[in-house]
């Protein structure tokens, strides 16, 4: 019976071939906009650690000046120097860590080649355990030779295949602004999207990874500056940023169950009412989101890709409207067809079942149409400038998804017309022929 | 025309009518906060920034030792001027759309705590060196620019904050500062240790970024003197005759190359900062004006396509009126009335819709109220839409015969 509404389908089809292109090509431009909107947005809300979020914490302090009204309080981004090496010595969680973005001038190797800037993190020794950073040649620092200011460095897949064409380059130089650091560790390709550490730091939120790591109390020593510097109070030393009245570091811990994350909750609720008493600090709001939450309170999804999808699916619901309009003036004008057949014993829910197969042959035809409008969409969004553009791809399960999309909606489309098919009363259609 | 016969007939089709309707209604809301998104953003690209953008390339140098800044600077300044075509040389900190921020924040009165959230007014600090006026074209509105004595005297002491007393402000800093008054002569503050005297009003500069400020405050800037001394100086404003800054870029980037070998030197024209810096607004704005135009081929077709079948449908009835002496007009008018109402029922629920809209994208976005004049646009724009789509139909219609009347189909 199936293959037999097919048939009906596709002659009934064939009969008005602009009208079911129109059809067609309508669905098939909403789902291509859907889709490719959809993909973007979900590439951006992901999950950049997927194994690690839930577990992986941004706890905020606020060390300005007391408010007149306190309610009006946030915590702020980041953390000034002190209370970040306060809170990463305190060793409360599983790992924690500080740091902040900075530009490494990487010196040649080579005499007449120029030196170039690389987008580095400083940061302390359990970065890598605590984001479960691969390694292909060596391994991160320790804590002890962190806080002794060793120079040792630790660099990106890419870095190592422009130096040293990515060979195991552990054991070797590198020349970093005057000073020469010992390459301890090789990163296999690690780029998390969103890049989640750096989100308030002063770099890119979405792209291609840093290229050099290195330990905090080193870089500080040799005076790299933070991408991102915000002062509170006019008036201190920036040549000194340990001391500097100044939020430059993010810091983040690693609280593996629930209980542990309250206990830290309540430990940093301590401390700061322990800063308060010391009189360094003078609020007391604090928060401490989880990776996601913090991911969605920074807005690291651009607003205007959200637009775009609310857009695409207005424009997504416009067309099956239209399509809906367009199968009820096409079934509605074979009533006499749809008398016929009801006369000759066709049941309602045979003629029901025939227009809802029509419907989502067109469904079908739009999905596929849909797919090749999505790539098409997602292949200009990578000839953008903007900076996840290189991560606009379709995957197996928006492919899949773009199917599910089209199926929904051309079902959804042909639901009113194949009712108002099927009761259709037969006699007066065929009196009328 | 009379219109009661068109409503009745309506409330028999109440389907394919209500369909319409939610159609155009559909299109309406999306058309309305479509365009007023474009209208937004072509509002930023647009934003007056009172610089001579058309000979202005920007030279940073980047790396150099930060202790021999005061030996490097006037060195640089002074190799850039000799280049053949380049009309004034200046080093600033950071430059106007180039994402790369420094930004501070002043009250009116002494003596109020730093930052203390409320009193403060977030602006983009400019620290610029001699011959800056010059070199980015800035437009004098008021008062003067700085004179050398205060760029000779101008440092940033250890805390990064200009030592100097004299500012130049911008038009929008000096009306939100001083609404009522003049800004000549009056003083800026930040904290007990540091004040500014305003010394000129320029007309609006934009800042490098919008620091997370709305429009208006996209153009507070101040322009602080400073003395070519200071390592955070590092980019060099080299201004030529537009036809040549290519050449000029060029010469400017390798003769600094040559100067100091340690460097890592970037040269770009304005146009380019200005284009990166716009490129995701520019490709939002295309990618809505895209989906409006295909929106409304989508709503006209889907037009053309239920009149046509309404027309259709009525051949009888068409034919039986012209037998009983409708004119062709008649017909004609018949059609183009029963749009006219259905697009109307569809714009009153589609302004509804999209006002609805609006109100949504407010809260969660970063979107402003829509101005009223958006209605009766896009009112108009649907009922113009409705129209032309039906003309096609409506016309075969009217060349129905009248003797369709007398034929059983």
């Amino acid at each position: 019976m199936f293959t037999y509404y097919i048939d009906l389908a596709l002659r009934s089809l064939r009969r008005n071939t602009v009208l079911t292109a129109l059809m067609v090509l309508a669905l098939a431009l909403g789902i291509g906009a859907s889709i490719t909107t959809l993909t973007v947005l979900r590439l951006l809300s992901g999950d950049p650690l997927p194994a690690r979020s839930a577990q992986l914490y941004y706890p905020q302090v606020d060390p300005r000046p007391a408010l007149d009204d306190p309610s009006r309080a946030r915590p702020m981004p980041a953390m000034s120097w002190t209370d970040a090496m306060n809170l990463v010595n305190a060793r409360k969680a599983r790992y924690q860590a500080a740091m902040a973005l900075t530009q490494a001038k990487v010196m040649p190797a080579k005499t007449g080649e120029r030196p170039f800037f690389s987008d580095a993190v400083m940061t302390t020794a359990d970065f890598f355990p605590m984001f479960d950073v691969p390694f292909r040649y060596g391994s991160g620092w320790s804590a002890g030779e962190g806080q002794a200011r060793a120079r040792v460095v630790v660099i990106s897949d890419a870095l190592n295949r422009k130096l040293f064409a990515g060979a195991n380059s552990v054991g070797r130089t590198l020349r970093i602004r005057d000073h020469d650091f010992r390459i301890v560790g090789v990163l296999r390709p690690w780029s998390p999207q969103p890049r989640f550490y750096a989100v308030w730091l002063g770099g890119r939120s979405y792209g291609d990874g840093d290229g050099v790591f290195l330990p905090l109390h080193t870089a500080v020593a040799d005076k790299m500056s933070p991408n991102n510097l915000n002062c509170f109070a006019a008036g201190g030393d920036l040549n000194d940023l340990t001391k500097a009245p100044c939020i430059w570091l993010g810091v983040w811990v690693d609280l593996p169950t629930a209980s542990q994350a309250r206990a830290y909750r309540g430990f940093l609720d301590n401390y700061v009412h322990q800063q308060i008493a010391l009189g360094r600090m003078h609020r007391t709001d604090v928060a401490m989101p989880d990776l996601m939450q913090w991911m969605r309170e920074s807005h690291v999804v651009p607003s205007d890709v959200q637009l775009q999808t609310w857009l695409a699916f207005g424009f997504l619901l416009i067309c099956v409207v239209n399509t809906v309009g367009l199968l009820l003036a096409k079934c509605l004008k074979r009533s006499q067809e749809i008398g016929v057949r009801r006369a000759l014993g066709a049941s309602r829910r045979a003629v029901f079942a025939q227009f809802m197969v029509e419907a989502s042959i067109i469904g079908l035809a739009g999905g596929l149409l849909g797919l090749l409008f999505a790539e098409l969409g997602l292949w200009a969004i990578r000839q953008q400038p903007a900076e996840y553009a290189d991560l606009a791809h379709l995957d197996l399960g928006m492919f899949a998804f773009t199917f599910v999309v089209a199926l929904v909606s051309s079902l959804l489309a042909g639901v009113l017309p194949a009712w108002r098919a099927s009761v259709l009363a037969p006699a007066p259609q065929l009196k009328a022929s | 025309m009379n219109i009661r016969p068109i409503l009745s007939t309506l409330r028999k089709h109440r389907i394919p009518t209500a369909l319409i309707v939610l159609e155009i209604a559909l299109a309406c809301a999306v058309l309305c906060n479509a365009i007023f998104m474009i209208g937004q953003r072509l509002e930023a690209i647009h934003q007056p920034n009172a610089i001579d953008e058309a000979g202005l390339s920007i030279v940073t140098v980047r790396g150099l030792n930060p202790k021999n800044a005061a030996d490097d600077l006037p060195r640089n300044l002074a190799a850039l001027r000799h280049l053949p075509g380049v009309k004034a040389v200046a080093a600033i900190n950071v430059v106007p759309l180039s994402n790369d921020g420094w930004n501070t924040g002043f009250t009116t009165q002494s003596g109020v705590r730093e930052f203390s959230d409320d009193s403060y007014v977030n602006v983009a600090e400019y620290l610029v060196t001699a011959d800056a006026d010059k070199a980015l074209g800035l437009k004098l509105l008021r008062g003067r620019f700085f004179h050398s004595e205060e760029y000779a005297a101008g440092t940033l002491g250890k805390s990064f904050m200009p030592t100097g007393h004299a500012i130049v402000i911008t038009q929008s800093f000096a009306r939100r500062m001083w609404p009522d008054q003049d800004a000549l002569g009056k003083v800026l503050y930040m904290g007990d240790k540091y004040s500014y005297t305003v010394v000129g009003v320029v007309a609006d500069v934009l800042r490098p970024d919008r620091n997370g400020g709305g429009l208006a405050s996209f153009s507070y800037s101040v322009f602080l003197p400073m003395a070519p001394v200071e390592a955070a100086l590092n980019k060099y404003l080299v201004r030529s005759a537009p036809q040549d800054r290519a050449r000029v870029l060029r010469e400017a980037v390798s003769t600094l190359e040559k100067i100091s070998p340690e460097a890592v030197v970037n040269g770009k024209t304005f146009s380019d900062i200005r284009n990166a810096y716009f490129a995701d607004t520019r490709s939002m704005a295309w990618m809505l004006v895209l989906v409006c135009v295909v929106m409304v081929a989508v709503t006209a077709f889907g037009i053309v396509g239920l009149s046509s079948f309404w027309v259709g449908q009525r051949r009888r009835q068409i034919g039986i009126r012209r037998a009983v002496g409708a004119t062709r007009a008649d017909i004609l008018h018949y059609f183009q009335t029963e749009n006219f109402l259905i697009s109307s029922f569809g714009v009153v629920l589609g302004m509804l819709l999209a006002y609805g809209a609006n109100l949504y994208l407010m809260q969660h976005y970063e979107m402003a109220r829509m101005p009223w004049t958006f209605f009766p646009v896009g009112a108009v724009t649907l009922w113009l839409i409705g129209q032309l789509s039906v003309l096609g139909p409506a016309l075969r219609a009217s060349h129905v015969p009248p003797v369709v009347a007398t034929r059983s189909v």
